[in-house]
């Protein structure tokens, strides 16, 4: 039996979360086959076949697959699937949008976003927001998974000599229409794969006063973030919101400025690298889970904390 | 047009989650239990399509223990019509709930399912897409904003690195991301009035649906635990560790 990942893509290059399914899929069965569903994506497939580890590449180029409709998409994998001991993904948006409709045409349960592969039908996954860890066992003969990338090395994405195959027709289901992209032009990383964060929360006091973020953030090159309190106040729109009805985050450095550390905040941001956190109040539950603590007043460490990078940075 | 919207009764976002001693779960017995909050949206959006002339009713469906009641109430004291709730002690994975719930949207015959985008308890994010399957229904996950539009349906999506719109034929499966609405509170009067609303219940055998678990849960275990750092002095010190010690600058 072989694993079947999907290649996310956009008709041009790979994402690079990809490369962390491939990883994964070995450890549950030492045969990984790709599959490329794109609509003039021959630059894909052969990134796709130069991906280390791999033996097979199936291609199917089409305009229905152009931009990755879960319906056509999933249509496609269910029939392709069929004979895999595994079909994977990374646990991105694409990921999530389509891996649960191939299981459901398949008739199988979903693993989803899983951090570690224990055994082929075996596998770890964070429950509540990573306040629990919980082990898993599927009794599907098909096991369809969803990869965490930031919890699997990424596969070398060269070395690799897999042979390049069409994958068998499938029928558009014909239920959707791709309308149009916005994707945000932000100077900034994104806040899911930043390597640095800076997040505010309700100490911050007004939106008004995130600016002071922003210096902090254009020198470490960081996304900003907030605490579901300053969301809730109105200092910043939703999508900035860390925590367990926002976004889960996991960069490298984490600095929480004026955030107290409540529960819901903790889910989205403990499994941070290094995080440093700038409160007042030495009691705020965030220092419990802080490398750095700094009890400060925001408004005086912030701007030294600029004046300090700059001079440190050069 | 009827909309179809599924809740589910979660541990409360602001409870800190504990462990079962045993490995076998987490502890739910004596804790504050609510709305998951993706559903509350959901909720919400199906009220403002009421609103708007679009939606002519709301039915709300639950599964689950016998106190969903409550978060069904909850939803028909923002706004939603009636409700269903499919009783039952067993644990319901995402592919049997899909699997109820296509036999309830048959019998109802919603133009429309609005769910969360994922519980906040299993965080498995699949039931809307997996009842989108075995409907043979369209998808609209991750919603940013929803227009019904020239009798199908306009959905702004949320994807990595920014937004997509996509047209949907209808009938179809929405699941709501944060930032598609700001859900109401139910007031007193609301909450009175909802108390007489219709709300039936039914058992999965009544459904006909084998819900037997696929997935077998072998442990559950407390994330490793983080170590808690060190006060530093001044921004100086921060920054001096930052670069020397932790070495992320």
């Amino acid at each position: 039996m072989s694993a079947l990942v999907l290649v996310e893509h956009d008709n041009a290059a790979l994402v690079a979360a990809t490369l962390n399914a491939v990883t994964a899929a070995k450890q549950m069965d030492s045969d990984v086959h790709l599959l490329v569903a794109g609509s003039g994506c021959d630059a894909v497939a052969k990134a796709a076949a130069a991906v280390a580890g791999v033996s097979k590449v199936l291609v199917a180029d089409a305009p229905a697959y152009g931009n990755a409709l879960a319906e056509p998409l999933a249509a496609l994998m269910a029939k392709v699937g069929r004979g895999y001991s595994h079909i994977v993904a990374a646990a991105t948006k694409q990921g999530k949008n389509v891996l649960p409709r191939v299981a459901a045409l398949l008739d199988v349960s979903a693993v989803t976003d899983i951090i570690a592969v224990e055994s082929a039908d075996t596998f770890v996954r964070p429950i509540y927001a990573g306040n629990a860890i919980a082990t898993v066992q599927s009794g599907d003969a098909i096991k369809v998974v969803s990869v965490r990338s930031t919890a699997f090395e990424a596969a070398a994405d060269s070395g690799g000599g897999a042979s390049v195959e069409p994958a068998e027709a499938v029928a558009d289901p014909g239920l959707s229409e791709f309308l149009g992209q916005d994707l945000t032009k932000s100077e900034r990383p994104e806040l899911t794969s930043a390597r640095v964060v800076v997040s505010g929360g309700r100490g911050m006091g007004s939106g008004e006063n995130f600016k002071l973020l922003e210096g902090i953030a254009d020198r470490l090159n960081a996304a900003i973030g907030a605490s579901r309190a300053a969301v809730d106040a109105g200092f910043v729109p939703n999508d900035y919101q860390v925590g367990q009805t926002g976004k889960v985050v996991a960069p490298d450095l984490y600095i929480a400025v004026g955030i107290s550390g409540a529960i819901q905040h903790l889910a989205g941001m403990k499994e941070s690298k290094v995080i440093v956190a700038i409160n007042k109040d030495e009691e705020a539950p965030i220092f419990q889970v802080a490398d750095y603590g700094l009890v400060a007043d925001l408004f005086k460490a912030v701007p030294e904390l600029e004046a300090e990078l700059n001079k440190a940075l050069g | 047009m009827k909309v179809l919207v599924a809740v589910k009764r979660v541990i409360d976002y602001n409870v800190k989650v504990r462990v079962k001693a045993d490995g076998t779960g987490v502890e739910t017995a004596n804790v504050k239990m609510s709305m998951n909050p993706f559903d509350e949206i959901a909720v919400e959006e199906a009220i403002r399509l009421k609103e708007a002339g679009v939606a002519s009713e709301i039915v709300v469906v639950s599964m689950g223990v016998q106190q969903c009641q409550e978060t069904i109430r909850t939803a028909l004291a923002m706004g939603a019509d009636r409700g269903i709730l499919v009783q039952t002690d067993q644990v319901l994975e995402p592919l049997a709930i899909a699997k109820m719930l296509k036999v309830i949207v048959e019998r109802e015959q919603p133009g429309l399912v609005i769910l969360g985008k994922q519980a906040i308890d299993g965080d498995h994010s699949q039931t809307g897409q997996m009842l989108a399957a075995l409907l043979g229904w369209a998808q609209g996950t991750f919603a940013y904003k929803l227009e019904p539009k020239d009798g199908g349906l306009e959905v702004t999506r949320e994807i990595d690195g920014g937004l997509e719109t996509v047209r949907l034929r209808t009938p179809a499966v929405i699941t709501t991301d944060l930032r598609l609405n700001e859900p109401r509170f139910a007031s007193l009067p609301n909450i009175m009035k909802a108390k007489k609303k219709p709300l039936d219940v039914v058992g999965p055998d009544d459904l006909g649906v084998d819900i037997a678990a696929r997935v077998k849960v072998l442990k559950v275990v407390e994330p490793p635990k983080r170590q808690g750092g060190v006060k530093v002095a001044d921004v100086a010190a921060l920054v001096e560790k930052l670069k020397n010690e932790a070495k992320v600058i």
